[in-house]
Protein backbone atom coordinates (compact mmCIF):
# COMPACT_ATOMS: atom_id res chain seq x y z
CA UNK A 1 0.00 0.00 0.00
CA UNK A 2 1.39 3.43 -0.85
CA UNK A 3 1.22 6.35 1.43
CA UNK A 4 2.16 9.35 -1.49
CA UNK A 5 0.82 11.96 -0.48
CA UNK A 6 -0.88 13.33 -4.57
CA UNK A 7 0.09 17.34 -4.87
CA UNK A 8 -3.09 19.13 -6.57
CA UNK A 9 -3.59 22.86 -7.16
CA UNK A 10 -5.41 22.74 -3.92
CA UNK A 11 -2.49 21.75 -1.58
CA UNK A 12 -0.49 24.29 0.51
CA UNK A 13 2.83 23.30 0.70
CA UNK A 14 5.11 24.56 3.27
CA UNK A 15 8.74 23.84 3.97
CA UNK A 16 8.90 21.03 6.22
CA UNK A 17 10.15 21.60 9.93
CA UNK A 18 13.87 20.68 9.47
CA UNK A 19 14.48 22.57 6.02
CA UNK A 20 16.09 26.04 5.62
CA UNK A 21 15.83 27.85 2.44
CA UNK A 22 18.76 30.24 2.78
CA UNK A 23 20.42 32.40 -0.14
CA UNK A 24 24.15 30.88 -0.30
CA UNK A 25 26.53 34.16 -0.85
CA UNK A 26 29.76 31.97 -1.56
CA UNK A 27 28.20 30.49 -4.87
CA UNK A 28 25.46 32.89 -5.85
CA UNK A 29 21.76 31.73 -5.48
CA UNK A 30 19.54 29.85 -3.07
CA UNK A 31 19.89 26.56 -1.43
CA UNK A 32 17.67 24.42 0.27
CA UNK A 33 19.16 22.40 3.43
CA UNK A 34 18.27 19.58 5.09
CA UNK A 35 19.74 17.12 7.18
CA UNK A 36 23.16 15.86 4.67
CA UNK A 37 21.04 17.41 2.09
CA UNK A 38 21.88 20.61 0.32
CA UNK A 39 19.70 21.28 -2.83
CA UNK A 40 20.85 24.40 -5.25
CA UNK A 41 18.22 25.99 -6.48
CA UNK A 42 17.64 28.02 -10.17
CA UNK A 43 16.01 31.32 -9.66
CA UNK A 44 12.96 29.37 -10.70
CA UNK A 45 12.90 26.47 -7.85
CA UNK A 46 13.85 29.35 -5.76
CA UNK A 47 10.82 31.62 -6.50
CA UNK A 48 8.41 28.93 -6.02
CA UNK A 49 9.87 28.18 -2.54
CA UNK A 50 9.63 31.38 -1.51
CA UNK A 51 5.69 31.19 -2.15
CA UNK A 52 5.54 27.53 0.07
CA UNK A 53 4.25 29.06 3.48
CA UNK A 54 1.64 26.66 3.98
CA UNK A 55 -1.30 29.14 3.37
CA UNK A 56 -1.32 29.74 -0.42
CA UNK A 57 -1.96 27.15 -2.75
CA UNK A 58 -0.09 25.60 -5.43
CA UNK A 59 -3.13 27.33 -7.30
CA UNK A 60 -2.48 30.99 -5.87
CA UNK A 61 1.27 30.03 -6.42
CA UNK A 62 0.51 29.76 -10.49
CA UNK A 63 -1.67 32.84 -10.82
CA UNK A 64 1.14 34.92 -8.85
CA UNK A 65 3.82 33.24 -11.04
CA UNK A 66 1.95 32.99 -14.52
CA UNK A 67 1.82 37.10 -14.32
CA UNK A 68 5.01 37.41 -12.87
CA UNK A 69 6.37 36.16 -15.93
CA UNK A 70 3.78 36.77 -18.68
CA UNK A 71 2.91 32.84 -19.44
CA UNK A 72 0.07 30.57 -19.56
CA UNK A 73 -0.94 29.51 -16.51
CA UNK A 74 -2.07 25.64 -17.49
CA UNK A 75 1.66 25.24 -17.98
CA UNK A 76 2.79 27.28 -14.84
CA UNK A 77 1.17 25.06 -12.84
CA UNK A 78 1.54 21.38 -14.60
CA UNK A 79 5.55 22.87 -13.82
CA UNK A 80 5.45 23.87 -10.35
CA UNK A 81 3.01 20.63 -8.97
CA UNK A 82 5.76 18.53 -10.81
CA UNK A 83 8.57 20.08 -8.89
CA UNK A 84 6.98 20.05 -5.84
CA UNK A 85 5.67 17.20 -6.09
CA UNK A 86 9.37 16.01 -6.31
CA UNK A 87 10.35 17.62 -3.06
CA UNK A 88 7.39 16.48 -1.14
CA UNK A 89 8.51 12.95 -2.24
CA UNK A 90 12.16 13.86 -0.86
CA UNK A 91 10.77 14.60 2.90
CA UNK A 92 11.43 18.18 2.39
CA UNK A 93 8.11 19.82 1.75
CA UNK A 94 4.34 19.23 3.71
CA UNK A 95 1.13 19.43 2.81
CA UNK B 1 45.88 23.52 -9.51
CA UNK B 2 42.84 26.18 -9.91
CA UNK B 3 41.73 27.10 -6.68
CA UNK B 4 38.65 24.36 -5.16
CA UNK B 5 35.19 25.36 -4.61
CA UNK B 6 33.45 26.36 -1.28
CA UNK B 7 33.45 23.34 1.25
CA UNK B 8 29.78 22.42 1.72
CA UNK B 9 29.87 21.26 5.46
CA UNK B 10 31.99 21.38 8.18
CA UNK B 11 32.66 18.03 10.06
CA UNK B 12 33.21 19.26 14.03
CA UNK B 13 33.96 16.03 16.24
CA UNK B 14 33.90 18.05 19.57
CA UNK B 15 35.68 15.33 21.80
CA UNK B 16 36.43 11.60 21.52
CA UNK B 17 35.27 10.58 24.94
CA UNK B 18 31.59 8.51 24.37
CA UNK B 19 29.90 6.62 27.01
CA UNK B 20 29.77 3.96 24.45
CA UNK B 21 32.29 1.33 23.21
CA UNK B 22 30.72 0.34 19.81
CA UNK B 23 32.92 -1.93 17.83
CA UNK B 24 32.91 -0.05 14.27
CA UNK B 25 33.48 3.64 15.71
CA UNK B 26 34.44 5.57 13.06
CA UNK B 27 37.29 7.54 15.55
CA UNK B 28 40.71 6.86 15.07
CA UNK B 29 41.85 3.81 17.27
CA UNK B 30 44.30 6.71 18.81
CA UNK B 31 41.81 8.37 20.59
CA UNK B 32 42.26 12.45 21.33
CA UNK B 33 42.30 13.13 25.02
CA UNK B 34 40.04 16.00 26.90
CA UNK B 35 43.31 18.13 27.96
CA UNK B 36 44.12 18.35 23.97
CA UNK B 37 40.72 19.31 22.86
CA UNK B 38 39.81 23.07 21.46
CA UNK B 39 38.37 25.29 23.76
CA UNK B 40 35.23 27.41 23.05
CA UNK B 41 36.10 30.09 21.92
CA UNK B 42 38.42 29.03 19.18
CA UNK B 43 35.70 26.58 17.70
CA UNK B 44 33.85 29.63 17.38
CA UNK B 45 36.31 31.53 15.03
CA UNK B 46 36.27 28.32 13.48
CA UNK B 47 32.67 28.07 12.50
CA UNK B 48 33.01 32.07 11.76
CA UNK B 49 35.21 30.74 9.18
CA UNK B 50 33.64 27.95 7.87
CA UNK B 51 30.77 30.19 7.59
CA UNK B 52 32.66 33.16 6.19
CA UNK B 53 34.17 30.34 3.72
CA UNK B 54 30.57 28.89 2.11
CA UNK B 55 29.99 26.19 4.23
CA UNK B 56 26.25 25.85 5.09
CA UNK B 57 25.96 22.98 7.38
CA UNK B 58 27.46 21.88 10.55
CA UNK B 59 27.67 18.37 12.22
CA UNK B 60 28.18 18.23 15.74
CA UNK B 61 29.72 15.00 15.82
CA UNK B 62 32.27 13.00 18.17
CA UNK B 63 32.85 11.17 20.65
CA UNK B 64 29.47 12.06 21.99
CA UNK B 65 29.41 15.86 21.42
CA UNK B 66 27.18 16.20 24.44
CA UNK B 67 29.66 15.56 27.01
CA UNK B 68 30.95 18.94 25.94
CA UNK B 69 29.48 21.48 28.57
CA UNK B 70 29.43 24.00 26.41
CA UNK B 71 27.86 22.56 23.32
CA UNK B 72 24.72 24.74 23.64
CA UNK B 73 27.08 27.70 23.37
CA UNK B 74 28.57 26.12 20.05
CA UNK B 75 25.26 25.35 18.25
CA UNK B 76 23.77 29.13 19.00
CA UNK B 77 26.85 29.93 17.88
CA UNK B 78 26.84 28.27 14.52
CA UNK B 79 23.01 29.53 14.06
CA UNK B 80 24.05 32.89 14.54
CA UNK B 81 26.39 32.18 11.75
CA UNK B 82 23.24 31.37 9.22
CA UNK B 83 24.93 27.46 9.19
CA UNK B 84 22.17 24.07 9.12
CA UNK B 85 23.17 22.74 12.56
CA UNK B 86 23.36 18.80 13.16
CA UNK B 87 23.06 17.15 16.13
CA UNK B 88 24.58 13.75 15.42
CA UNK B 89 24.76 11.78 18.75
CA UNK B 90 24.62 8.35 21.14
CA UNK B 91 21.43 10.13 22.96
CA UNK B 92 22.24 8.21 26.13
CA UNK B 93 22.96 11.91 27.57
CA UNK B 94 19.67 13.68 25.91
CA UNK B 95 17.32 14.47 28.53
CA UNK B 96 14.71 16.65 29.28
CA UNK B 97 17.02 18.96 30.97
CA UNK B 98 19.22 18.87 28.00
CA UNK B 99 17.40 19.15 24.60
CA UNK B 100 15.28 22.12 25.63
CA UNK B 101 18.22 24.58 25.80
CA UNK B 102 19.95 23.71 22.60
CA UNK B 103 16.42 23.78 20.64
CA UNK B 104 16.53 27.45 21.97
CA UNK B 105 20.03 27.36 20.72
CA UNK B 106 18.94 26.92 17.17
CA UNK B 107 19.24 23.45 16.46
CA UNK B 108 18.06 22.75 13.71
CA UNK B 109 18.35 18.31 13.61
CA UNK B 110 19.20 15.43 15.50
CA UNK B 111 20.86 12.72 14.23
CA UNK B 112 20.53 9.30 16.85
CA UNK B 113 22.30 6.34 16.17
CA UNK B 114 20.70 2.70 17.48
CA UNK B 115 22.42 -0.64 17.29
CA UNK B 116 19.61 -2.71 17.30
CA UNK B 117 15.99 -2.80 17.77
CA UNK B 118 16.39 -5.78 20.61
CA UNK B 119 17.72 -4.21 23.47
CA UNK B 120 19.48 -6.94 24.67
CA UNK B 121 21.51 -7.05 21.47
CA UNK B 122 21.96 -2.86 21.42
CA UNK B 123 23.52 -2.79 24.14
CA UNK B 124 25.74 -5.74 23.99
CA UNK B 125 27.22 -4.39 20.70
CA UNK B 126 27.20 -0.54 22.40
CA UNK B 127 29.18 -1.88 25.49
CA UNK B 128 26.66 0.02 27.78
CA UNK B 129 23.51 -1.49 29.63
CA UNK B 130 20.33 0.49 29.15
CA UNK B 131 21.30 2.50 26.42
CA UNK B 132 18.97 1.47 24.11
CA UNK B 133 16.05 2.70 26.16
CA UNK B 134 17.58 5.66 26.77
CA UNK B 135 18.31 6.22 23.01
CA UNK B 136 14.16 5.16 22.12
CA UNK B 137 13.12 7.89 25.28
CA UNK B 138 15.16 10.79 23.60
CA UNK B 139 14.09 10.24 19.86
CA UNK B 140 11.06 10.73 21.42
CA UNK B 141 11.65 13.50 23.42
CA UNK B 142 13.36 14.82 20.13
CA UNK B 143 9.75 14.40 18.06
CA UNK B 144 7.78 15.50 20.67
CA UNK B 145 9.74 18.94 21.11
CA UNK B 146 8.98 19.01 16.89
CA UNK B 147 12.35 18.92 15.94
CA UNK B 148 13.56 16.90 13.08
CA UNK B 149 14.79 13.39 13.11
CA UNK B 150 17.10 10.87 11.59
CA UNK B 151 17.84 7.65 13.09
CA UNK B 152 21.33 6.18 12.00
CA UNK B 153 20.89 2.24 11.84
CA UNK B 154 24.18 0.97 11.84
CA UNK B 155 23.87 -2.58 10.25
CA UNK B 156 26.28 -5.71 10.38
CA UNK B 157 25.93 -8.88 10.54
CA UNK B 158 25.18 -8.89 14.34
CA UNK B 159 21.35 -7.35 13.65
CA UNK B 160 21.03 -7.20 9.77
CA UNK B 161 18.35 -9.42 10.05
CA UNK B 162 16.40 -7.06 12.05
CA UNK B 163 16.04 -4.11 9.35
CA UNK B 164 12.64 -4.40 8.46
CA UNK B 165 11.75 -3.85 12.27
CA UNK B 166 14.15 -1.18 11.87
CA UNK B 167 12.90 0.82 9.59
CA UNK B 168 9.06 0.03 11.62
CA UNK B 169 10.92 1.71 14.18
CA UNK B 170 12.42 4.39 12.25
CA UNK B 171 8.57 4.78 11.36
CA UNK B 172 7.17 4.57 15.00
CA UNK B 173 9.64 7.23 16.38
CA UNK B 174 8.66 9.66 13.83
CA UNK B 175 11.86 10.09 11.95
CA UNK B 176 12.34 12.17 8.83
CA UNK B 177 14.68 10.21 7.45
CA UNK B 178 16.45 6.98 8.04
CA UNK B 179 20.35 6.50 7.34
CA UNK B 180 20.83 2.23 6.99
CA UNK B 181 24.59 2.61 7.67
CA UNK B 182 25.65 -0.53 7.21
CA UNK B 183 29.49 -0.86 8.41
CA UNK B 184 32.61 0.79 6.31
CA UNK B 185 35.85 -0.89 7.29
CA UNK B 186 37.97 2.03 8.57
CA UNK B 187 39.57 2.18 11.88
CA UNK B 188 38.08 -0.05 14.65
CA UNK B 189 35.67 -1.47 11.79
CA UNK B 190 38.41 -2.41 10.60
CA UNK B 191 39.98 -4.09 13.72
CA UNK B 192 36.31 -5.71 13.52
CA UNK B 193 35.85 -6.89 10.63
CA UNK B 194 35.47 -10.16 11.03
CA UNK B 195 33.05 -10.09 13.65
CA UNK B 196 30.73 -7.72 11.39
CA UNK B 197 31.23 -7.86 7.88
CA UNK B 198 27.43 -9.54 6.32
CA UNK B 199 27.53 -12.17 3.55
CA UNK B 200 27.10 -10.89 -0.16
CA UNK B 201 23.37 -12.54 -0.06
CA UNK B 202 22.93 -11.13 3.03
CA UNK B 203 23.32 -7.76 1.47
CA UNK B 204 21.49 -8.11 -1.54
CA UNK B 205 18.62 -9.04 0.52
CA UNK B 206 18.72 -5.58 2.54
CA UNK B 207 19.31 -3.91 -0.68
CA UNK B 208 15.66 -5.28 -1.74
CA UNK B 209 14.22 -4.39 1.97
CA UNK B 210 15.10 -0.89 1.43
CA UNK B 211 13.75 -0.44 -2.27
CA UNK B 212 10.51 -1.75 -1.07
CA UNK B 213 10.67 0.57 2.18
CA UNK B 214 11.63 3.46 -0.01
CA UNK B 215 8.35 3.37 -2.33
CA UNK B 216 5.81 2.03 0.13
CA UNK B 217 7.16 5.17 2.70
CA UNK B 218 7.47 7.85 -0.05
CA UNK B 219 6.94 11.09 1.15
CA UNK B 220 6.91 10.05 5.17
CA UNK B 221 10.36 8.14 5.52
CA UNK B 222 13.59 8.79 3.15
CA UNK B 223 16.09 6.25 3.46
CA UNK B 224 19.67 6.36 2.53
CA UNK B 225 21.42 3.23 2.43
CA UNK B 226 25.11 3.08 2.53
CA UNK B 227 26.43 -0.39 1.67
CA UNK B 228 29.79 -2.68 2.50
CA UNK B 229 31.87 -1.16 -0.69
CA UNK B 230 33.99 -4.92 -0.74
CA UNK B 231 30.56 -6.50 -2.37
CA UNK B 232 30.49 -3.43 -4.95
CA UNK B 233 31.47 -2.91 -8.82
CA UNK B 234 32.48 0.70 -8.29
CA UNK B 235 33.50 2.37 -5.14
CA UNK B 236 31.51 5.23 -3.80
CA UNK B 237 33.02 8.74 -4.04
CA UNK B 238 34.02 9.05 -0.74
CA UNK B 239 33.42 12.37 0.86
CA UNK B 240 32.14 13.07 -2.46
CA UNK B 241 35.76 13.50 -3.76
CA UNK B 242 38.72 14.26 -1.73
CA UNK B 243 38.82 17.77 -0.17
CA UNK B 244 35.50 18.50 -2.47
CA UNK B 245 32.78 19.27 0.08
CA UNK B 246 33.54 18.41 3.57
CA UNK B 247 36.27 19.17 6.45
CA UNK B 248 36.55 17.36 9.50
CA UNK B 249 37.88 18.71 12.59
CA UNK B 250 39.46 16.42 15.50
CA UNK B 251 38.60 17.75 18.70
CA UNK B 252 42.42 18.92 19.45
CA UNK B 253 41.87 21.14 15.61
CA UNK B 254 43.62 18.90 13.19
CA UNK B 255 41.87 19.28 9.30
CA UNK B 256 41.44 16.69 7.99
CA UNK B 257 39.98 15.94 4.64
CA UNK B 258 37.94 13.08 5.83
CA UNK B 259 37.44 12.10 9.46
CA UNK B 260 39.47 8.06 8.77
CA UNK B 261 42.34 10.55 6.48
CA UNK B 262 45.03 9.91 9.81
CA UNK B 263 45.21 6.30 8.41
CA UNK B 264 47.55 7.58 5.48
CA UNK B 265 50.99 8.28 7.21
CA UNK B 266 52.21 10.48 4.97
CA UNK B 267 49.80 13.23 4.91
CA UNK B 268 50.17 16.22 6.80
CA UNK B 269 47.71 17.89 8.85
CA UNK B 270 47.14 21.92 9.86
CA UNK B 271 45.89 22.77 12.96
CA UNK B 272 43.48 25.34 13.40
CA UNK B 273 44.71 27.10 16.23
CA UNK B 274 48.11 27.80 13.86
CA UNK B 275 46.44 28.44 10.72
CA UNK B 276 43.03 29.92 8.82
CA UNK B 277 40.35 27.84 7.80
CA UNK B 278 40.62 28.70 4.53
CA UNK B 279 43.89 28.75 3.71
CA UNK B 280 44.09 25.26 5.27
CA UNK B 281 41.02 24.47 2.79
CA UNK B 282 42.60 25.50 0.27
CA UNK B 283 46.54 25.25 0.44
CA UNK B 284 46.74 22.39 2.91
CA UNK B 285 49.09 19.23 2.09
CA UNK B 286 46.95 16.92 3.17
CA UNK B 287 43.58 18.42 1.33
CA UNK B 288 45.62 19.13 -1.81
CA UNK B 289 47.34 15.69 -2.21
CA UNK B 290 44.22 13.85 -3.59
CA UNK B 291 42.30 16.52 -4.51
CA UNK B 292 40.75 16.47 -8.27
CA UNK B 293 42.19 13.89 -10.51
CA UNK B 294 45.70 14.56 -11.34
CA UNK B 295 47.12 12.53 -8.52
CA UNK B 296 45.63 9.63 -10.34
CA UNK B 297 47.12 6.38 -11.75
CA UNK B 298 45.34 4.33 -14.20
CA UNK B 299 42.94 3.07 -14.06
CA UNK B 300 41.38 5.77 -12.62
CA UNK B 301 43.17 8.16 -15.26
CA UNK B 302 41.55 7.20 -18.07
CA UNK B 303 37.90 6.18 -16.50
CA UNK B 304 35.27 7.55 -18.00
CA UNK B 305 33.71 7.68 -13.86
CA UNK B 306 37.25 9.49 -12.93
CA UNK B 307 34.90 12.87 -11.85
CA UNK B 308 32.11 10.83 -10.36
CA UNK B 309 33.70 8.42 -7.81
CA UNK B 310 36.98 10.53 -7.90
CA UNK B 311 38.54 6.82 -7.27
CA UNK B 312 36.41 6.04 -4.70
CA UNK B 313 38.13 6.00 -0.92
CA UNK B 314 42.22 6.53 -0.78
CA UNK B 315 41.98 5.63 3.16
CA UNK B 316 40.66 2.34 1.85
CA UNK B 317 43.38 2.07 -0.78
CA UNK B 318 45.87 2.76 2.24
CA UNK B 319 44.49 -0.16 4.37
CA UNK B 320 44.07 -2.49 2.11
CA UNK B 321 46.94 -2.18 -0.83
CA UNK B 322 49.31 0.23 1.60
CA UNK B 323 49.57 2.93 -1.09
CA UNK B 324 46.97 5.72 -0.65
CA UNK B 325 47.28 6.43 -4.47
CA UNK B 326 46.23 3.76 -5.77
CA UNK B 327 42.54 3.11 -7.49
CA UNK B 328 39.76 2.08 -4.66
CA UNK B 329 39.91 -2.52 -4.81
CA UNK B 330 36.66 -1.93 -3.97
CA UNK B 331 36.45 -0.91 -7.84
CA UNK B 332 35.88 -4.06 -9.82
CA UNK B 333 38.37 -2.28 -11.84
CA UNK B 334 41.31 -2.83 -9.69
CA UNK B 335 43.77 -5.88 -9.98
CA UNK B 336 43.35 -6.36 -6.18
CA UNK B 337 39.32 -6.88 -5.96
CA UNK B 338 39.70 -10.31 -6.41
CA UNK B 339 41.60 -10.75 -3.31
CA UNK B 340 39.44 -8.20 -1.52
CA UNK B 341 35.80 -9.99 -2.19
CA UNK B 342 37.71 -13.09 -1.37
CA UNK B 343 38.54 -11.97 1.62
CA UNK B 344 34.99 -10.86 2.34
CA UNK B 345 33.49 -14.11 1.15
CA UNK B 346 35.92 -15.84 4.03
CA UNK B 347 35.11 -13.58 6.86
CA UNK B 348 31.54 -13.60 6.27
CA UNK B 349 31.27 -17.10 6.02
CA UNK B 350 32.90 -18.02 9.00
CA UNK B 351 29.83 -19.82 11.31
CA UNK B 352 30.70 -17.63 14.69
CA UNK B 353 31.98 -14.62 14.45
CA UNK B 354 35.18 -13.30 16.83
CA UNK B 355 34.62 -11.61 19.93
CA UNK B 356 34.55 -7.55 19.25
CA UNK B 357 37.39 -5.61 20.15
CA UNK B 358 35.99 -2.64 21.84
CA UNK B 359 36.56 0.91 20.94
CA UNK B 360 38.59 1.95 24.42
CA UNK B 361 41.51 4.35 25.27
CA UNK B 362 44.38 2.41 25.71
CA UNK B 363 44.90 1.29 29.11
CA UNK B 364 47.64 4.27 29.74
CA UNK B 365 45.26 6.84 28.97
CA UNK B 366 41.68 6.23 30.17
CA UNK B 367 39.33 9.17 30.30
CA UNK B 368 36.13 9.45 31.69
CA UNK B 369 32.67 9.78 30.05
CA UNK B 370 31.01 13.08 31.80
CA UNK B 371 32.56 16.57 31.55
Amino acid sequence: MSTTTTLTAESRPGLSPHVRLKQDRARGGWVLLGPERVLMLDDLAAEVLGLCDSAASIGDMADVLAGRHSAPRAEVLGDVIEMLQNLHDKGLLIV
Amino acid sequence: MTAPGPPLALLAELTHRCPLGCPYCSNPLALERVRDELDTATWQRVIDEAASLGALQIHFSGGEPMVRTDLVALVAHAHAAGLYTNLITSAVLLDERRLPPLQEAGLDHVQISLQDTLAENADRIAGYPGGHAKKLKAARLVRGAGLALTINAVMHRQNLAHLPEMIELAVELGAGRLEVAQVQYYGWALKNRASLIPTRDEVSQAVKIVAAARERLKGRLVIDHVVPDYYAKRPKACMGGWARQFINLTPSGLALPCHAAQGIPQLRFDNVRDRPLGEIWEHSDAFERFRGTSWMAEPCRSCERREIDWGGCRCQAMAILGDAAATDPACALSPHHPALLALAKTESAEAVPPEFAYRRYAKAEVEPASA
